[in-house]
This record gives structure tokens, C-alpha cells and sequence, in this order.
């Protein structure tokens, strides 16, 4: 090398704060109107889940002898049950157990399954043929099967049908994530990144993971969903949420018997429930532009 | 084969020697190998210090993958590079990693080449992070310092890549590459994906930057006219060999094998009167698979002028005078083309 690329000291431009690149990645997300919306219905949920006994206006487990399937009114807003619980509040606080259920059975199978299928894709070789076929046959099981089964093992309890909904959805975040992994894997980027010496743990957190996040979200946004709707499965079974416990799903199901004479008792629940889903399926739908620098446009 | 010798050992920056990248056709449930495709079969020869070798052939030769193999991006099947006393292909890992500071590459395509998820700024400064070459301010001044270097606005340093034309995200690319100081930098096709009025600004770059740096090229391309105006020496390949490689000059002055004939004769010529009087060599066929290479020379299939040991053995590739190799039997020992060479 006959000269050195010496570094003088030209004008340094102020690099931009991160609280300022939070800031213009929220401004963003919320140009689209369905985060905005999104974003609203499940800031109310989370604040009608957080202050719960300040919102509720009868404890959801106080039964009325007098009062049974009673429809809306001034006092009951969405009817009473079968044992003359006020519905409003049952649904009050089983948004603290729905939240708790999607998210914490969408965490266990996000981290687990793109966990697995990071590896089985970035390994390649046997790893991954081990690992992938491994998930291919929990993946030919209906979810709900590998639910029941877990809980069967584990017993029945809102926890551990939690638990069971996270584990019986890992197959698919792992296929998504491996896919994904695939695609970036292959693409010159990640060849230049090699080239220029990096070490697998940035191969994989600087270049492979931030670019196959998209589809995760997506999928991650409608698990929230799908998961609290096998937990609703599973306590309709008798395997989940236990009987005073107020879980939407759980209400919707008991309420199936008095459909026609009373059904205020399954429509609530039902709304709650896809006015949630909805929610964090639009939210989810933002996120993924957000995220995406392409769509950024100033 | 005989072995291109002629260098001096500390002029030379990099001996390739009889490098193979084979890459495995799998068939069936248990993955058994059916065969290989043979990308490179079998190439040597030497890089001196401060020169551009060209590496030309067409499309599906084997070119890029020559490129990767030497880096050690690919993993070559056989053979060895060396890089001045240190051979690569015997590294892995951290060694390998550290041989990186001193060879770099610039992709074809800098749609791809470049993360779309990380600022100009990120991408350049990667290098220098990974290599713990400078951190904080002194790495933000060496990353603008770098943009000047390829033409740019240090005001691009927190924008993405999506928002650049191709010629600038190849000038990135070529900033990124030049982050940690290289000797030696392999450009595949860098000027294959970009508008005919921006390729002549990259090249004059990579020429600059040569001349300032003291940087060796291997410069992969298709283009030869690009090839001839900015390569010292030139090899041309075809199905995974090189058929001839020698001095920029002589090889277009006096192309010896018939497949550099035929290329060099499809150049046409900015001047009517010689244009008019120029006698194309057109090749008939296509080029064979590299999976089943022809026996003997393998261009024997549309060579016209092949003979029946052409169909049987495989030419030397040999040296017949200053440096100007050449792997065909029509050509006798003292440089000259000779169909009669036959009879």
C-alpha cells in the first residue's frame, strides 16, 4: 500500500438522538389510520384491564338469585348472566385475562419458535434438518391437539392453558422465521456483510433479524387473536380458564345455551373479543410499514 | 499443468493455484450427490502488487464465483490461494476473519449488496466496528471522510439505501469496502447493473482510486472494452477455465486462442472504415453444460478449428513468451496461432 487513507477532520454532521428516531418512527406509524385506530382500541383495553375495579360497577363474581339473564339496562349495561352476574363487569375484568393470555402465549411461541427456526435456517446442514423436521411433525398436528395435549400434562389451569396455546403455535413462528431467514440468507448483503469479516452474532442481529421482522410481526399480531381464541377453546372444554373466572371465552361458551332467550350473554364477549383482535391486527398492519424504511417516506 | 512462475515472490500479492469450485447437485430423499457443477475447474495464476487483472467470459462461466472463491466466500473443492506468504484456503475462522482487513469486495449488484435496513452511515461504519478501527467521533469523521472519498455528501451518512440511484450505492458499496484500508479488492461486475452514463463515472473512480491507495484489482466483467480500458493484464475464461491470460496489449493485439479471437472480434469499432473491413468470428452453439464439461479442450465443441486431439486432451495451458499464457494445441512454442498445426 503505497499511502494510507489518513482521517483528517471534516465537518461532523450532529447525529440525529435516538428519542428523536423513536419519535419520527411513531410519527409514522400513526400516519396510516388503521394504527391509529389499532392503536386506540387497545390503549383502552390495556387502561380498561389496568383500572379494572375503578371501571367496574359490581364484582364480577357477586351472583344475583333475583336478577338471572336479565337484558341491558340502565343498571346492568350488557345484561346479567345465567347466575345473575353483571356482564359489563365480567368483561371488564377478563380483559386483564384475555391481554395476559394473547401476550404471554404469543411470547412464548415467538421466542421459541423464531428461536428455532433463526437457527435451523442460519446452521443449515443437519441442524436445520433435524430442528425443521422436528417442527414439520408437531406442525402436522392441529394446534388445538398439541393444547389438549399439553394441558393434559400440565393440568388444567388458565396458566397452563396459556402455556399450552404458546407451545402449540411454535411450529409455525419457527416455518415463517426459517423462510425468512432463507430468503436473507441469500441475498448479496448478507454475502458482504461475510465479506467484510462479521461474526455470527451480528450476521444474524444487525442483518437477518431487522430484515425478516415484517412477516414476524404480521404473524405475531394475528397469534395475539388466534391465541386468545384457543384459550377461549380450551375453557369451553373445561381446560382453561375454571368456572367463577371471568375470561370472554369462557363466558361466550357458557352463554351458548341461553343463545335465544338471552343474547346480550354471547354477544358482548363476542364484540370484546374482535373489537381486540381487531385492534392488534391493524396495529400489527402499521407496525409492519413503520418498520420497513422503504415505505418512510418524509 | 504447468504453474505461471515468472513473478518475483514479493512482487506477487496473490497466487491462485489450481483452484476448483464444485458445487454438489443433489437428488432424492436421502440427498445422495448425482453430480456437480464444475463453476471452476482447475485455474491458476498470479495477482502482482498494485496491478488490475481483468477476468472476462461470458455469463454462467464462472467468473463471480472465481471472485468469491478467493476471497473465501464460496468455499473452493480444491486447490489453494495464497495471499502474499499466507494461504487462505488453510484458514477458518478468526484468521480468516483477520485476513479480511486486506481484501475486499465490491458486488455486481448494489440494489442487493447493500441492507436495506441500515443508514449509509451504518454500512460503511460496519468495517470499522467490526474491526475496532475507530469508534465515536473519530468513526463518524472517517465514515464522511470515506463519502468524500467516493464523491458523496457526508449529509448522506443517516439516509438509506433506497433513497440512492445505483451509481451511488455502488460508490457506497466501494466506500464500504475501502472502511478498512485494503490491498486488494475484487470488483465483480461493478458496473454491470448501472446506466451506461453512470458506469464511466464508477470506473474513473476505481481507476482514481487505485492510483491514490496503491490498491490491486481483480476486475470481473463481460465488458470488454471496460476490461481493456481499465485492465494491466487480462484473462479470459470459458466453462470454469481460463484459456488465456496475458498482458493487455498482446492480448488484444494478438489474441492466440480461437475463443479470444471470436470475443475480441465482436467489438465493434468506432471507426467506419475499419468497422466495415472487420471480420466477425460468429461461434456456432451454445456453451456446453458445466456439469458435463466436453472431453479434451473444452471449447473443442465450437472451436473451428478443432482438431481430433482437441475432442481427447486437454491442452496445456502454458506460457509461450512473456507472459502470455495461452491452453490450446493450435498454438505452437513460439506464440503463434496455427491452424495448420493439424495436419
Amino acid at each position: 500500500m503505497t499511502q494510507q487513507i489518513t482521517t483528517p477532520t471534516p465537518p461532523v454532521a450532529p447525529l440525529p438522538s435516538k428519542n428523536r428516531e423513536f419519535r419520527r418512527f411513531l410519527q409514522v406509524l400513526f400516519r396510516s389510520p388503521g394504527a391509529k385506530i389499532g392503536g386506540v382500541i387497545l390503549l383502552v383495553t390495556t387502561i380498561v384491564a389496568i383500572f379494572a375495579p375503578a371501571i367496574a360497577p359490581f364484582d364480577p363474581l357477586e351472583m344475583g338469585v333475583g336478577s338471572t339473564l336479565q337484558p341491558p339496562s340502565a343498571e346492568h349495561w350488557f345484561g346479567t348472566d345465567d347466575f345473575g352476574r353483571d356482564l359489563f363487569s365480567r368483561i371488564v375484568y377478563g380483559s386483564r385475562l384475555t391481554l395476559r393470555i394473547g401476550l404471554v402465549a404469543v411470547f412464548i411461541s415467538m421466542t421459541a419458535g423464531v428461536l428455532l427456526g433463526m437457527v435451523a435456517g442460519y446452521a443449515g446442514g443437519w441442524v436445520e434438518a433435524v430442528l425443521m423436521r422436528g417442527v414439520d411433525v408437531l406442525f402436522s398436528f392441529t394446534e388445538t391437539l398439541i393444547a389438549l395435549a399439553a394441558v393434559a400434562v400440565l393440568g388444567p389451569s388458565l396458566t397452563n392453558a396459556t402455556i399450552a396455546v404458546g407451545i402449540s403455535s411454535i411450529p409455525f413462528y419457527a416455518r415463517v422465521t426459517y423462510g425468512a431467514v432463507l430468503v436473507e440468507k441469500n441475498k448479496e448483503y448478507f454475502k458482504a456483510a461475510q465479506a467484510v469479516g462479521a461474526k455470527h452474532f451480528r450476521l444474524i442481529f444487525r442483518h437477518i433479524l431487522p430484515n425478516i421482522l415484517s412477516p414476524i410481526i404480521v404473524v405475531a399480531t394475528v397469534g395475539v387473536s388466534v391465541a386468545v381464541l384457543s384459550a377461549s377453546a380450551l375453557s369451553f372444554l373445561g381446560l382453561g380458564a375454571q368456572p367463577p373466572s371471568p375470561e370472554w371465552g369462557a363466558i361466550l361458551a357458557a352463554g351458548r345455551d341461553y343463545f335465544r332467550r338471552a343474547p346480550w350473554v354471547t354477544t358482548f364477549p363476542g364484540l370484546a373479543i374482535a373489537i381486540t383482535v381487531l385492534g392488534f391486527n391493524l396495529l400489527g398492519d402499521g407496525l409492519r410499514e413503520a418498520l420497513d424504511p422503504q415505505q418512510r417516506r418524509s | 499443468m504447468v504453474q505461471p512462475q515468472t513473478q518475483q515472490r514479493n512482487d506477487t500479492l496473490l497466487r491462485v493455484r489450481d483452484l476448483k469450485v464444485h458445487f454438489p447437485i443433489l437428488r432424492g430423499l436421502l440427498q445422495r450427490q448425482v453430480g456437480a457443477v464444475k463453476a471452476v475447474d482447475g485455474l491458476s495464476f498470479d495477482i502482482k502488487r498494485g496491478e488490475t487483472l481483468g477476468l472476462v467470459g461470458e455469463s454462467g462461466c464462472g467468473k463471480s464465483t472465481t471472485g468469491r472463491a478467493i476471497l473465501q466466500i464460496e468455499q473452493p473443492s480444491a486447490g489453494q490461494v495464497y495471499f502474499e506468504e499466507t494461504e487462505l484456503t488453510a484458514l477458518s475462522g478468526e484468521p480468516l476473519r483477520q485476513m479480511r482487513r486486506r481484501m475486499q469486495m465490491v458486488f455486481q449488484d448494489p440494489y442487493a449488496s447493500l441492507n436495506p435496513r441500515m443508514t449509509i452511515g451504518d454500512v460503511i461504519s460496519e468495517p470499522l466496528e467490526i474491526f475496532g478501527l475507530a469508534a465515536g467521533r473519530e468513526k463518524q469523521a472517517r465514515v464522511q471522510y470515506l463519502l468524500a472519498v467516493v464523491g458523496l455528501s457526508p449529509e448522506f451518512t443517516y439516509r438509506y439505501p433506497h433513497e440512492f440511484s445505483g451509481g451511488q450505492r455502488q460508490r457506497v458499496a466501494i466506500a464500504r469496502a475501502l472502511a478498512v484500508n485494503p490491498d486488494f479488492l475484487v470488483c465483480d461486475e461493478p458496473i454491470a447493473a448501472l446506466d451506461v452514463s453512470v458506469q464511466a463515472q464508477v470506473i474513473n473512480l476505481v481507476q482514481s482510486l487505485q492510483r491514490e491507495l496503491g490498491l490491486t484489482y481483480l476486475f470481473i466483467a463481460h465488458d470488454l472494452s471496460v476490461v481493456r480500458h481499465i485492465s494491466d493484464r487480462i484473462a479470459v475464461m470459458y466453462l470454469g477455465k481460463i484459456v488465456e491470460l496475458a498482458d493487455r496489449v498482446s492480448l488484444y493485439e494478438n489474441p492466440l486462442h480461437p475463443y479470444t479471437q471470436a470475443l475480441l472480434s465482436a467489438i465493434p469499432i468506432p471507426d467506419p472504415t475499419v468497422e466495415a473491413k472487420r471480420q466477425r468470428i460468429v461461434l456456432e452453439g451454445d456453451v456446453p453444460s458445466p456439469t458435463n464439461p466436453p472431453s479434451g479442450c473444452r471449447f473443442h465443441t465450437r472451436c473451428p478449428w478443432a482438431i481430433e486431439r482437441c475432442h481427447q486432451i486437454e491442452p496445456e495451458f502454458r506460457d509461450v513468451g512473456d507472459g502470455h499464457y495461452v491452453a490450446c494445441h493450435l498454438v505452437d512454442a513460439l506464440g503463434k496461432f496455427d491452424p495448420a498445426l493439424g495436419d
